[in-house]
């Protein structure tokens, strides 16, 4: 009889995933025990508490990485390493900020229960899984654990037709882009005999392939998977028709979570996997960052809704967060999780805002309802103005040292042309912004009331402007911390 | 060397005025006179800082005042400032166009906001030009569009938005290639001496490159300065956005922040990129002649007198950087003080502007006749102000052009030549513009017009003043600017233009 022998799990680093994990099927056991439905307020504390934990852990897990190094733990399938230690706290702290967005919507809307806060919980400990995976099954398991979460919360407003619909959307096209993840990976298995990312890149290291054909076929499934759940153009399609059938606090999840996961799944598989394979994939990234880049501009400028417009705007984002991927050397992956660390903010007080201006109903998200924002809520509309002055990249705030920062590394590497299409696109998309913000300081409708803006909300849009401003004009904290965000391995 | 924490302080205290502005911002009258005593203190300040300044420091050129304190390693962030002979002339104009567009203009409605965004714009120009790295340069450079692009767009004319987003795209399109030049510049310079990332300006001049690669930087630097500038043919966002501005404003941006571009392009793209001298002067000369030419044509056209400041700006920025261009060290100098007399005048011009329109609701020219009856005072600053342009000896305009067009001389005649029909031109559009507007029996809607102010006098009385004493002493302006342009100019030559 043969035993079974265990891995030893280090369960330090698996701590973030499982607080989240475990918070949501408490949540969801206790709805099911209850008589009554839970408050939202206590859903609210309770999944602030396991993704505040998260952060804590986070922080002793840094602690740990700076004394002892990086570990390898679960048979090495999943790594602690100052990357997934960052990644992880961003995603942690994002989470944080859209549960306190969800909060007022959830009051306004009169829903009540830990469902969403549940689903919410699910999703991020996908997320935060892939950051840490140091195998493909690894990444597939917090690819799935996020998607299926993400599909369900997505439709979360059952009486919005559009809701459903763009939950569907996502669910077919995400369904497709896990089961083109999948054939990838197993692709990739079958050229190198392993699904291990250290183990995949010491045999490209050592052996030549005659016929690599296999390998680009796994490699180059993989990066459209992840293409697709970081709407890089042209698997973009999605997200404007999901950004706004979503639920508004919902739609703040995929740029900050979303991407802190397949982002940091991305980094992972391309550098510290296929690393020694970055003269092939690279050019297929520099079309990512192009179109990215020039199709999210231009289609940004011509949008009505907010909701779109901050859809194209993340697409034009992420082809920046690609240009620091694309790269592929350790200044290159530090710019890109910088550049997540500080966009994850913004976009999430932006969306605190929209969620706000929606209203009840969360239907009207027309850019004609910010005219005269800041006229009757000079906070809110300046917050506004200032969140997308930093999208658009002006200096002393984190949008210019973000860009400033990928640039940088995508000029160290030698990727001029992408790099100087990327500002131009940039420069086009500047109109988008800064159409809003005219209208918001323009002559309103005076029979609009001011907004009511709410404590939860309130702190979120504080939050992020003071993110936003102290780290724009000081970022050395956040730049040390990316810098020594460094991969457990890379070659 | 003297403290760094002058030019600190130079930059603190109009965020402090921001601070004050907007905590009394429910008291307009009580808002103005603290962004009043603000703006007069950095000006006092700033003159203490000219009369301290010290060319002669050891080992530091001709950089006095200096600090560096690195912000951020990685990005290679650094609050980097000195100020050395032409930054001093330019901060110096700076803070005194702001003290006077801020008396000369009122708001009609939200004034606390436009005083604050007067006094960040300010502060930003006032940092681009005390900004000895290359990087805070570019940082301070990009943020003056943001109060810019506020002032116009809020308390502009009809369709002051539409100019607005025009002026904020034109030069952030041209920022973005800029952007991409400077991180270019630094890892060059990373990539040959290691270490960490750095911007600072006297290390980056030192860069070695090729002369392909000094060229590309050169492009990506000039093209957003000249946007900035205006240069020909990049000028056309400026009649829009100048027609449009409040006064103050239009004042700020014309006076001062224009300089950001040709400071700019002294600066840091010709000053950065020696080797890229020899290739770009004919393209940037040509230009320049283009732009003297075709600025002074356009002008002799106008029917108002913003479009004709619009113009003749476009003019005197030809002038400007054909002395830039020069390659010769008087020529340079020429320059820098045309920058000064065109920052004085151009304010001179926006405060003549603002009381025109006052009276009349507009500062058209043609359809008024014999003004000079009617307000004798403000017809006879008119008077000073067109004179300065086209460079009658003995005001400060004749001093800037004459050492242009002598430095331009002496290398490239040719050029030299065509520019100084320039010259003529102006005489020619000012003096059209005058007769028509002025000079005549008085023409029946100009009737009952009042004469200066003692507001309006107490503003452009100064503003004379100086016109003529950079006329008649310019030494105190050249002593300081000479030793810096010399650095420069000895910096450029050797690989540069041939004597």
């Amino acid at each position: 009889m043969t035993t079974l022998t265990l891995p030893t799990i280090n369960y330090l680093a698996l701590a973030p995933f499982l607080v989240m994990a475990g918070m949501a099927l408490v949540l969801l056991i206790a709805t099911a025990l209850t008589p009554s439905r839970i408050s939202t307020r206590v859903a609210t504390s309770a999944a602030v508490a396991a993704a505040g934990s998260a952060l804590v852990i986070t922080i002793v897990q840094g602690w740990q990485i700076a004394r002892h190094g990086a570990q390898l733990t679960a048979a090495h399938s999943v790594v602690m390493d100052g990357f997934s230690a960052l990644a992880t706290a961003s995603i942690s702290s994002s989470l944080i900020f859209a549960l306190l967005i969800a909060h007022d919507w959830e009051g306004r809307e009169r829903f009540v229960g830990a469902e969403y806060q549940m689903l919410a919980l699910l999703a991020t400990s996908g997320a935060v899984l892939m950051t840490e995976a140091n195998d493909l099954a690894v990444v597939f398991l917090g690819l799935e654990i996020l998607s299926i979460a993400l599909y369900v919360i997505i439709a979360f407003n059952r009486r919005r037709l559009k809701s459903q619909e763009s939950s569907l959307k996502y669910f077919l096209l995400g369904g497709f882009a896990a089961a083109v993840f999948m054939y990838g990976a197993a692709l990739v298995y079958g050229a190198t005999g392993t699904t291990n990312l250290t183990s995949i890149s010491y045999f490209l290291g050592a052996n030549v392939l005659v016929h690599p054909g296999l390998l680009w076929a796994g490699g180059g499934l993989m990066m459209l998977a992840f293409a697709f759940k970081t709407q890089a153009v042209p698997f973009h399609f999605w997200s404007p028709d999901v950004y706004e059938g979503a639920p508004t606090p919902v739609t703040g999840f995929h740029a900050s979570i979303v991407w802190g996961g397949a982002f940091a799944a991305a980094i992972r598989v391309m550098v510290s996997g296929l690393g020694t394979q970055s003269d092939t994939w690279r050019p297929i990234i520099w079309g990512l960052i192009v179109l990215s880049t020039v199709v999210g501009a231009l289609f940004a400028i011509t949008q009505v809704n907010a909701k779109r417009l901050l859809a194209y705007s993340s697409v034009t984002h992420s082809g920046f967060i690609w240009l620091g991927v694309w790269a592929a050397t350790a200044r290159g992956v530090a710019a890109s999780v910088f550049y997540i660390l500080t966009y994850a903010p913004t976009v999430l007080g932006s969306f605190a805002i929209v969620a706000l201006v929606g209203g009840v109903g969360d239907s009207d998200h027309y850019l004609v309802k910010y005219r005269g924002l800041a006229r009757r809520n000079p906070w809110v509309g300046g917050s506004l103005a200032l969140l997308l002055l930093s999208q658009l990249g002006v200096p002393f705030t984190v949008g210019f040292d973000g860009k400033f920062a990928v640039l940088a590394a995508s000029l160290d590497a030698g990727n001029v042309t992408a790099s100087v299409v990327a500002m131009l696109a940039a420069a086009v998309a500047a109109f988008a912004y800064l159409r809003w913000v005219a209208s918001l300081f323009a002559e309103g409708d005076p029979d609009v009331a001011p907004l009511v803006v709410p404590w939860a909300s309130r702190v979120v849009i504080a939050s992020s402007v003071v993110i936003v401003l102290v780290f724009g004009i000081w970022p050395a904290p956040l730049t040390h911390l990316a810098q020594h965000a460094t991969l457990y391995f890379q070659p | 060397m003297h403290s760094s924490w002058w030019l600190t302080a130079l930059l603190l205290l109009p965020l402090a005025g921001v601070l004050g502005v907007s905590l009394t911002r429910s008291r307009p009258e009580r808002a103005r006179r603290v962004a009043l005593v603000s703006v007069g203190v950095e000006f006092a300040l700033s003159v203490v800082v000219a009369l301290l300044y010290n060319a002669h420091v050891a080992q530091a050129s001709t950089w006095d005042f200096g600090v560096r304190w690195v912000v951020s390693a990685p990005l290679g962030l650094a609050y980097d400032v000195a100020l050395d002979g032409i930054s001093l002339a330019l901060v110096l104009l700076s803070t005194l166009v702001a003290l006077v567009a801020m008396l000369s203009d009122r708001a009609p409605r939200r004034e606390p906001a436009y005083l604050a965004w007067q006094l960040l714009a300010l502060d930003f120009t006032v940092g681009a030009f005390v900004a000895h790295d290359l990087l805070l340069f570019f940082i301070f450079f990009e943020l003056v569009l943001v109060p810019s692009y506020f002032m116009v767009a809020q308390w502009g004319g009809p369709s002051a938005r539409r100019a607005a987003m025009k002026f904020f795209l034109y030069t952030f399109v041209g920022s973005a290639p800029a952007l991409v030049a400077v991180i270019y510049l630094g890892f060059l310079h990373q990539h040959e001496v290691g270490g960490n990332l750095s911007f600072n300006y006297s290390a980056l001049s030192s860069t070695v490159m090729t002369s392909s690669q000094a060229v590309w930087i050169f492009v990506g630097l000039a093209l957003a300065f000249a946007i900035k500038a205006p240069l020909w043919p990049l000028h056309s966002w400026s009649p829009s956005t100048y027609g449009e501005a409040p006064v103050a404003a239009g004042a700020q941006l014309a006076a001062t922040l224009s300089k950001l571009g040709t400071y700019g392009l002294l600066r840091f793209a010709l000053a950065l990129t020696p080797l890229a001298v020899k290739s770009v002067t004919p393209v940037v000369l040509v230009l320049s002649v283009i732009a003297i030419v075709y600025g002074s044509l356009v002008a002799a056209t106008s029917r108002d007198l913003r479009r004709l400041a619009v113009f003749s700006s476009v003019a005197q920025m030809g002038f400007i950087t054909l002395g830039i261009f020069s390659g010769s060290q008087i020529g340079v100098t020429g320059a820098v003080v045309l920058m000064v007399v065109h920052g004085i005048t151009t304010l001179g011009l926006f405060v003549l502007i603002g009381a025109l329109e006052r009276r009349r609701g507009s500062a058209r020219l043609d359809d008024v006749r014999g003004l000079q009856g009617a307000v004798p005072v403000l017809s006879g600053f008119v008077t000073v102000v067109a004179f300065a342009t086209i460079g009658v000896p003995g005001l400060g305009g004749f001093v800037g052009e004459f050492l242009i067009l002598l430095g331009a001389f002496g290398v490239h005649p040719a050029y030299a030549a065509v520019a100084t029909l320039g010259t003529v031109g102006a005489a020619v559009y000012w003096l059209w513009a005058y007769q028509r507007a002025f000079h005549g029996p008085l023409s029946e809607n100009a009737t009952g017009m009042a004469d200066a102010s003692p507001t309006e006098r107490a503003l452009l009385w100064p503003v004379v003043a100086l016109v003529v004493a950079l006329g008649v002493v310019p030494a105190p302006l050249l002593s300081r600017v000479a030793p810096s342009v010399q650095q420069i100019v000895a910096h450029v030559t050797p690989t540069g233009v041939s004597r």
